[in-house]
């Protein structure tokens, strides 16, 4: 390591204090910088904030966005979940493979391009996207795909990737001079909570300050608002054990991890309401008694974080952050923004919390929950996006404006994430309590098959679930939709959520580790023509333990690809089932078993012919 | 009887916890065995294999990280549970290379131990056969990646009994494994055969060179007695 590398990582060591807290963030600096966190680089890192090297070494190898390998200067991420894979990816992969020469997982022999792959970058709606770097490449086929890569080999300079790959910018604020993105709205439904009009930054909070913290947390409980990431805990109700955890520290993390695969509303809401979700934050800063608010905001989209720290600026110059805030002495908050790198357990609040320690992304152990010991083992309450969004406009507007919306249970609207197989991908802000029918036709769906319902850790459902109520008491969801059309083939589509599980389990706990792999073993064995009537039953069983057993919310659901496909399209599955011959198992081929000791004698089996395997 | 306890049931049998206590830790004193693997008396509990999977009244909780509650309903030995820890158990099989046989640990080993006690003479799931890196720099000790089960215990014991940190976890999902803290391998860190986090082991990944066999398989711990048998007592007369 030269002097001048070796200045820069205690440089960045030292702009945050040396804090070991704060690795995510300088792993981060340091692989922007060198493009890798290499072996050297690790003991120093470790050496200047006082770690063990193993430490740093864990860290890096958790998230998919460090690397302790050296990579080329133009790393090229494809997202490869099952909508951009419905819809062309592979052969964006094939033409990226054809043309620079290599493999996913490889570099360039030049050290110039690196491909990988992503799981969901939050672009469903305008798949297949890619990730150059940092900039976000959607709506890719496989002509622009060696379109992009042609010119970047032309031009060998690749300061300006974001010039060279994009030349309309989308809609809205990707246009804005600190976004310039390709990446397209596709709000097609604003409703009255979120997308309503734009109302002037600090109207809630007002509305808040007039009101003591206890007050506001009875407004949300009032208007009965549930969180919207998926378990729709009722907010007020957290911010209350949260406040009532006692200390002097608390903390409000905005959960910006948006990693469900088909989930891209938080996009969406960071891209055209910024202000509107800091509000909501500074509410629950007064709510909760915290004076340091954070959020966690996913990797994918660091695209948009000069737009937010933008914001913030103008909100701090406005004094509608920092010291006495709107004049109310003694109400001090602040925002900062941590960057995610790559790691979809993250969005776990536990998880999340890890990771913004400094550490691997592993959930902890509950008890104590976050409301008790949280961040730095402080009172913490995580909220998403979209909840901190309907805080502000229920201070706004009231609570019975609030809940005149929805269903009783289910008050106000949610933003559904539609993409997949319909006319009209995009963004849809609607009243709880519509029905699956109803937002097929919304959004043009002309011949849906299945339905995808919250990601891969909701649930696939047929056609007798269409009339069936979007809200918390019937169908749950964190907001995304894939729509699948006629002739999807669903035991592939639940193989390739497994494969998602798979590549994101922390690993912690045995059941997720281990079980998803042979769930995943297993579904691809039916796929490959190899099942029989017994490998369902097997499926089940495996799936109801790693359910049961797992450790959090990760492995509680990853099993629900299988066991919602085999409870509601089980003729799919049978449809590829074979009936064993001679009681002999389909999967077990005498020759390719035979292949390694065939290879490591240099002769054939004496007993088992090369060909066909007669015996 | 000025100590507050706390009584709650574990399949019906009335047990009594200290403040603090977990229901794996309440039930051991009381004479009920819930099986375990990631769990060593004296180290913080990780919840991380789920052998210890129980309910609580009615949801499935890691025994050794629940504190206990007054009150609460836990059902630890019953047929959906010993099946469950079954499958936890064939899972830690088939995901890493276990040559009992062939086994320094035979007879010591709380893996092997469990699976005796459990009945399984062969897992049910297919066997992974990952290729796993040996690590024989240290001297005195060596690292055989194949038996290990990710219990993290040596993790813990070398931090909070040795006041080291020799190893911890990297890579995540099926490529997680044990790492030390050295580039080169254990031979580089300050680990020392005198260190716990060496007997924290549970199975036969971390042992010490030259001392093999020094207890002849036949007459080890779990050849004499099935596991958890030390801390099974019936129930006192009511």
């Amino acid at each position: 390591m030269s002097p001048e590398s070796a200045a820069f990582v205690t440089g960045v060591c030292e702009a945050l204090d040396n804090d070991p807290t704060r690795l995510l963030d300088i792993l981060l600096e340091v692989e922007a910088q060198f493009g890798h966190v290499g072996g050297e680089v690790m003991d120093l890192i470790a050496e200047t904030l006082k770690v063990p090297r193993v430490q740093v070494e864990g860290v890096v190898s958790f998230y998919a966005f460090l690397h302790s390998e050296p990579r080329g200067k133009v790393v090229i991420r494809l997202c490869n979940d099952v909508i951009d894979r419905l819809r062309g990816a592979d052969r964006v992969a094939e033409a990226l493979e054809d043309e620079l020469g290599i493999h996913f997982g490889e570099t360039t022999p030049d050290g110039l391009f690196s491909l990988e792959h992503a799981s969901c970058i939050g672009m469903t709606d305008q798949s297949p996207a890619a990730l150059v770097n940092d900039v976000v490449v959607p709506s890719l086929g496989s002509s622009k795909a060696r379109r992009g890569i042609q010119v970047l080999k032309e031009k060998g300079d690749f300061d300006e990737l974001q010039k060279l790959l994009i030349r309309d910018h989308g809609d809205g604020n990707n246009a804005h001079p600190l976004v310039r993105s390709a990446v397209r709205n596709n709000l097609r439904q604003p409703g009255a909570v979120i997308f309503g009009p734009k109302t002037k930054p600090g109207a809630a909070l007002e509305r808040a300050l007039a009101m003591s913290p206890a007050e506001v947390i009875r407004e949300l409980k009032t208007a009965r608002l549930r969180g919207r990431g998926g378990a729709g805990f009722p907010t007020g109700m957290k911010w209350e054990f949260t406040r009532a955890a006692g200390g002097d520290e608390r903390y409000l993390i905005c959960n910006a991890d948006e990693g469900e695969p088909g989930t891209f509303k938080d996009r969406v809401i960071l891209t055209e309401r910024p202000d509107l979700v800091f509000e909501g934050m500074t509410v629950g800063g007064y709510a909760l008694g915290a004076r340091q608010g954070i959020l966690y905001l996913r990797g994918e989209y660091a695209y948009l974080r000069p737009l937010l720290e933008h914001v913030l600026e103008e909100r701090r110059a406005s004094g509608l952050l920092g010291h006495d805030i709107q004049g109310k002495p003694g109400f001090d908050f602040d925002i900062r923004i941590q960057m995610g790198a790559g790691a979809y357990i993250c969005g776990e609040e536990t998880a999340l919390i890890s990771s913004m320690e400094g550490k691997r992304g592993d959930p902890k152990t509950r008890p104590p929950f976050p409301a008790q010991e949280g961040y730095l083992g402080k009172p913490t309450s995580v909220n998403n996006v979209e909840t901190l969004c309907c805080v502000a406009r229920i201070l706004e507007m009231g609570s019975g404006w609030f809940s005149s919306m929805g269903t009783p249970a289910s008050t106000g609207t949610k933003l559904l994430s539609i993409s997949g197989d319909c006319s009209r991908h995009g963004i849809y802000e609607v009243p709880f309590g519509i029905t699956l029918r109803e937002v097929l036709e919304m959004c043009f769906a002309d011949e849906p098959f299945a339905v995808q319902i919250g990601g891969p850790s909701g649930q696939m459902v047929g056609m007798e679930a269409f009339d069936r109520k979007i809200c918390f008491d019937d169908l749950a969801t964190g907001g995304a939709l894939m729509i699948l059309g006629a002739g999807r083939n669903v035991v592939e589509i639940a193989a390739e959520q497994l494969r998602f599980f798979v590549h994101e389990s922390c690993g912690y706990c045995t059941p997720c580790r281990v079980g998803n792999v042979l769930l995943l073993e297993r579904l691809e064995q039916i796929l490959a023509g190899n099942g029989e009537a017994a490998d369902l039953d097997y499926l089940e069983q495996l799936a109801r333990s790693v359910k049961t057993t797992s450790r959090c919310g990760l492995g509680q659901s990853s099993p629900r690809p299988v066991l919602s496909t085999l409870e509601n399209f089980r003729e799919e599955y049978e449809k590829l089932l074979i009936e064993p011959v001679d009681g002999q198992l389909a999967s077990f081929d005498i020759n390719t078993a035979l292949g390694p000791a065939k290879a490591l004698t240099g002769r054939d089996s004496v007993h088992f012919e090369q060909q066909g395997g007669e015996r | 009887m000025s100590d507050r306890r706390i009584a709650f049931t574990i399949d019906g049998r009335k047990i009594e916890a200290r403040a603090g206590q977990t229901v794996l830790e309440a039930a051991e004193e009381a004479g009920v065995y819930v099986p375990r693997l990631c769990w060593m008396k004296g180290l913080t509990p990780a919840g991380a294999c789920r052998v210890c999977t129980v309910r609580v009244n009615g949801r499935p909780q890691s025994a050794c990280t629940q504190p206990a509650a007054p009150g609460m309903i836990v059902e630890n030995d019953t047929e959906e549970l010993r099946e469950l820890r079954r499958d936890v158990i064939d899972m830690l099989f088939v995901e890493g290379n276990h040559f009992c046989m062939f086994c320094e640990k035979s007879g010591a080993c709380e893996l092997q131990a469990l699976a005796y006690r459990f009945g399984i003479a062969a897992p049910k799931y297919p066997f992974m056969f990952p290729r796993r890196e040996l690590d024989a720099s240290h001297p005195d000790i060596f690292i055989d990646r194949n038996r290990c089960i990710l219990c993290g215990r040596c993790v813990r014991a070398s931090q909070e009994l040795d006041g080291k940190h020799v190893f911890d976890f990297v890579g995540r999902g099926r490529d997680k494994r044990i790492a030390v803290d050295a580039e080169a391998g254990l031979g580089d860190t300050d680990c020392a055969a005198t260190d716990r986090a060496i007997d924290a082991c549970p199975t036969g990944s971390l042992l010490r060179k030259r001392v093999g066999f020094a207890v002849p398989v036949g007459r080890r711990e779990f050849d004499r007695q099935p596991i958890g048998s030390d801390i099974e007592r019936p129930a006192a007369a009511e």
